[in-house]
């Protein structure tokens, strides 16, 4: 889980072009949007793609996101319970 | 009375230090590549990192440069924003149709595809600027400034807008560049030194930048020059450009003995520099003859770049010595002739007075 939560700080800054940011700099229970990291629109959209092409996770219900892309925290352990690959 | 086009503020980000400098003193000629790239200027200043993130690198380009032509002004906000751009956001293009077909046209992100288009640069500006008015890019390969400059005198002579920003900006891909080579359009690899000048292979010295300009109806203390004409014929043979010229200067009454320097878009292409040689040796002999893609490199806003020189030459009265091809000198500098072409295409003229 450690390891995935860190894999996914990586992807996330990398993705994202977050110049400023180090995988220190993000707390597992930080929240991703708004306050946190200030993610938006666009950037949901980018973490919807890389759950389906590296985890093999469709998001069928847009609902579901809120919950999912809450954290790191929330992120790893949606993607541990329903990866594919 | 038709209302006159003034240039009052300048802004080039390019392959050259051309911000925080005075005029083109810490210029250097670089023999060694066939693809010059831009000196980056602190992004940070300009853009917040939270919407620098996205942005290209001609975006970027293109955000600093309009700031500093609004700051060089004095202006905090402008009528219309127009825009010239050969290639537009070719970087986020490449990365998104290279991710179509990495991904087998799955899993498709929508950040390069959003920067991708070419009036992301004029649509950026106008986000930062909070500009809502008139907002027009022009894709033209290598007028597309000039098609810009003439929509914004055009603008200003009617009326339309007090004070617009206008530039022209392009940015190099790797896919891009490697394609130019593989054609012909850049300069073939390991053959430096690479000479713009007196060069006797095919192929462009390529290069990359962002010019923008404030005109205005007005003449102010810090007027640079007055945009007096531009005009764009799309094909000429070797021998029409003399004449072309001639009935160019002669619809703004003026003659060849009236032009106290002349700009030529040299690029080192030995198959079409004649279009600029013959110029210089026969009807411009004994005018000061400049070039600057040794400076600038050439894409299809590089005459942008020799705007911004001629701006600053008429406002300064000075020649930077590393921009001229002969040694002629004037005692006062009044009326600039700009002249580029794109491999035997895309002819322009400009004409710029004190």
């Amino acid at each position: 889980m450690e390891a995935l939560k860190e894999e996914l700080k990586n992807k996330i800054i990398t993705t994202l072009n977050l110049e400023d940011i180090a995988v220190e700099d993000i707390a597992d229970n930080d929240p991703l949007f708004g306050d946190g990291l200030g993610l938006d629109s666009i950037d949901a959209l980018e973490l919807i793609v890389i759950l389906d092409k590296d985890y093999g996770i469709k998001l069928v219900d847009p609902k579901e996101g809120k919950s999912i892309f809450q954290s790191i925290e929330t992120m790893a352990a949606y993607i541990s319970a329903n990866r594919t690959k | 009375m038709t209302k006159r086009t003034y240039i009052n503020g300048v802004g080039c980000i390019s392959t050259q230090k051309t911000f925080d400098t005075v005029f083109l003193e810490e210029a250097i000629v670089n023999h060694e590549e066939n693809v010059l790239a831009i000196v980056p200027p602190a992004y940070k200043e300009y853009i917040s990192p939270a919407a620098s993130r996205r942005m290209a690198k001609g975006v970027k380009n293109g955000i600093v440069a309009s700031a500093l032509a609004m700051k060089d002004a004095n202006v905090e906000s402008v009528d219309a924003i127009i825009t010239g751009t050969g290639l537009g956001c070719i970087e986020d293009s490449e990365k998104f149709l290279k991710s179509i077909l990495d991904n087998n046209e799955e899993f498709l992100t929508p950040t390069s595809f959003i920067q991708s288009t070419h009036n992301t640069v004029g649509a950026q500006i106008a986000l930062l600027q909070q500009c809502k008015g008139y907002n027009f890019t022009y894709v033209n390969g290598a007028v597309s400034f000039e098609s810009a400059l003439i929509d914004a005198k055009m603008q200003i002579e009617e009326d339309e807008a007090n004070s617009i920003l206008v530039g022209g900006v392009d940015e190099n891909g790797d896919y891009t560049t490697s394609l130019f080579k593989l054609n012909g359009r850049i300069k073939a690899d390991n053959t430096a030194p690479y000479d713009v000048l007196n060069s006797t292979t095919s192929g462009a010295v390529y290069g990359e930048g962002a010019s923008f300009f404030v005109l205005e109806n007005e003449k102010k203390e810090n007027t640079y020059a007055e945009l007096l004409d531009v005009s764009i014929i799309n094909t000429l043979e070797k021998n029409e450009v003399e004449a072309a010229i001639h009935s160019f200067l002669k619809s703004n009454n003026l003659e060849i003995s009236d032009i106290d320097a002349i700009v030529l878009g040299f690029d080192g292409n030995a198959d079409f520099e004649n279009y600029y040689r013959n110029l210089a040796e026969n009807s411009f002999a004994q005018t000061p003859v400049l070039y600057y893609k040794h400076l600038s490199g050439e894409y299809d806003t590089a005459s942008a770049f020799a705007f911004w020189m001629a701006s600053k030459i008429l406002k300064t009265q000075e020649i930077p010595e590393i921009a001229k091809v002969n040694s002629i000198e004037k005692s006062e500098y009044k009326t600039i002739l700009l002249y580029n072409q794109l491999n035997g295409k895309n002819h322009s003229f400009t004409l710029l007075s004190k």
